[in-house]
């Protein structure tokens, strides 16, 4: 119960601090908007050509929610030192990062939503899987989250965990299939797309929405899975490994 | 002042090195259930890195370390439900109020809403904080944010206190309700460890002090012990016109109980197990041609056992307190 009550307050505040901030808020509905505006007008196609980009937007507002907050408040905290004193509490390491991420989660979970919303007065989704979509987007904000972490923890300074970020999050814009599918890439660059953990999570999208994935959506969610378990590991070892 | 029991904190051959640097070098030493222990040395001696060990936010090289009779050298989790961390710098959340602070250092120890809520508003009015609960920690000023920090650090009740140079840039007052407080808390029963690089702050709370340099305790002992041997002593400090080198032998021979000393800056420091009588000593050196201008009874301390065991100057310590800003606990 104890844990519990630090775990809860640990989400709380950092929602409060963090998520629901104005400046973090706007970042969740403008990029995605304006990513979707981008790609439309590079598409030169009508409306129709909505279902093909939903995936690759929802997954845009997926990444970007969750990695931008998560990877520069661990570092600053880190830097000013309150994140000492959740060090200094008795809560299981594993619960502590699980509490320190599940806000990024939320938020993960949450944005997509805005470009769903906007395309479903756009277009027609009456043929989108749902029961596909729900637990790809929750997968996808996980492993995106854990991205962040595994970014906030291996870096010292703030501006090391901006740049950091965008060293993995660009490349996945372009690699993952997100608005370019993996088939139209040079055939050197494909192995490097099935080794992003996105690709596995669009593939499930574009799956769902419009039926055009390459992979058994079963192998999506098992590789995704593992994606999120490997990263979450790698991260609590890193920060073990920080209290030296 | 109360009755000590068992050891509550046990640590043996505590070992750490940062790269070349051995910062913590095969310490041993227990604190007793409800005793004020000091950790006395310079800054780089060490205190920080013993405390990060003790507390788990560092992982010893070698050495066992038992809180409470747990083994936490490999586990630190498993103790520190019992341990309340006061460090050096005060790292609270800037974005939160002094209230939401103190509240949610609480949850962390999983306090309930209404025990923090109470205990977060007591706490407040202990340190003189009401009136500024409602502002953001990042509005407060050095010493605010300073008691703030401490109270944030015994929010959850806990039994054993670490306390990382408590008093360290704060302002005369600030640090004397600082050290008012800690010697409540110690009345109360709670087991303190402090460390400082201010002699006088370790002379005037702890009951028993080590002495570290360059990561190795060099003596620990009961403050009364410690200051046993100097305290019977009676000296004086002149201040002359000229040099007496030339005198010592004579002067040996004319006051053979006393002993003395002399400082390049025209100080003359005599010492003696009897009462110094000064009016023949002035004259003695009067006739000789070197003027007294004052005279200026030295009270023994802390200071002068510290001095003599580390070989470290007084003057470096002081040095390190002006420059850390502090109130320190200078002569009040």
């Amino acid at each position: 119960m104890k844990h519990w009550i630090a775990f809860w307050s640990i989400f709380l505040k950092d929602v409060r601090s963090y998520y629901l901030k104005p400046p973090n808020i706007s970042w969740g509905i403008i990029f995605p908007l304006a990513w979707t505006g981008m790609f439309f007008i590079r598409a030169g196609r009508g409306l129709e050509s909505i279902p093909d980009l939903l995936p690759g937007v929802m997954t845009i507002a997926i990444l970007f929610g969750t990695t931008s907050v998560l990877a520069v408040t661990i570092t600053f905290e880190k830097r000013q030192r309150s994140f000492d004193r959740l060090l200094l509490a008795p809560i299981p390491l594993d619960l502590l990062m699980l509490a320190k991420t599940s806000g990024a989660i939320l938020f993960g979970i949450v944005s997509p939503f805005v470009p769903i919303l906007i395309a479903s007065f756009l277009a027609d989704l009456s043929g989108v899987a749902w029961s596909l979509v729900i637990p790809a987007i929750f997968l996808i904000s996980v492993v995106s989250t854990f991205l962040g972490l595994f970014i906030a923890v291996s870096v010292s300074q703030v501006f090391e965990a901006q740049t950091f970020s965008n060293f993995f999050r660009f490349p996945m814009i372009f690699l993952s299939g997100l608005f370019i599918p993996i088939a139209a890439l040079p055939a050197f660059i494909r192995p490097l797309s099935y080794a992003l953990p996105l690709t596995y999570g669009v593939d499930i999208l574009h799956g769902a929405v419009h039926g055009g994935n390459i992979m058994p959506v079963a192998l999506d969610f098992l590789v995704l899975g593992a994606f999120c378990v490997g990263l979450f590991m790698f991260s609590l070892k890193k920060v073990k490994s920080a209290i030296h | 002042m109360p009755s000590h029991k068992s050891a509550i904190i046990e640590v043996a051959g505590l070992t750490k090195r940062y790269g070349e640097v051995l910062a913590v070098d095969g310490i041993s030493f227990d604190v007793s259930e409800g005793e004020l222990f000091g950790f006395l040395g310079p800054n780089g001696a060490g205190k920080t890195t013993t405390i990060n060990l003790l507390t788990g936010l560092a992982r010893p090289d070698r050495g066992t370390i038992r809180i409470g009779g747990i083994d936490c050298t490999r586990n630190p989790k498993a103790g520190q439900h019992l341990v309340g961390t006061v460090p050096d710098e005060s790292n609270l959340y800037p974005e939160l109020t002094g209230y939401e602070n103190l509240s949610f250092c609480a949850a962390l120890y999983g306090v309930p809403k209404q025990r923090r809520q109470r205990r977060a508003r007591e706490l407040l009015d202990v340190f003189g904080l009401t009136a500024a609960a409602d502002r953001k920690f990042e509005t407060y000023s050095k010493g605010m944010k300073r008691k703030l920090t401490f109270a944030a650090g015994i929010i959850h009740e806990p039994p054993i206190l670490f306390l990382d140079e408590p008093t360290t840039g704060i302002d005369v007052a600030s640090a004397r309700q600082v050290r008012q407080i800690v010697s409540d808390l110690h009345s109360q029963g709670i087991t303190i460890f402090l460390t400082t690089h201010y002699i006088e702050e370790a002379e005037r709370l702890c009951e028993r002090i080590a002495f570290i340099v360059n990561g190795r305790i060099v003596r620990s002992e009961r403050t009364a012990d410690l200051l046993q041997p100097v305290q019977g002593k009676n000296v004086l400090r002149l201040f002359i016109s000229d040099s007496v080198a030339n005198l010592f032998q004579d002067m040996s021979t004319a006051f053979p109980r006393y002993e003395f000393q002399s400082a390049s800056d025209g100080q003359l420091w005599v010492e003696s197990a009897d009462p110094i009588n000064l009016a023949p000593l002035i004259r003695f050196l009067e006739e000789r041609g070197i003027q007294v201008s004052e005279a200026r009874r030295h009270l023994p301390s802390l200071e002068d056992v510290f001095v003599e065991v580390t070989g470290i100057e007084a003057d470096l310590m002081k040095r390190e307190r002006e420059k850390s800003g502090g109130g320190g606990a200078g002569r009040q």
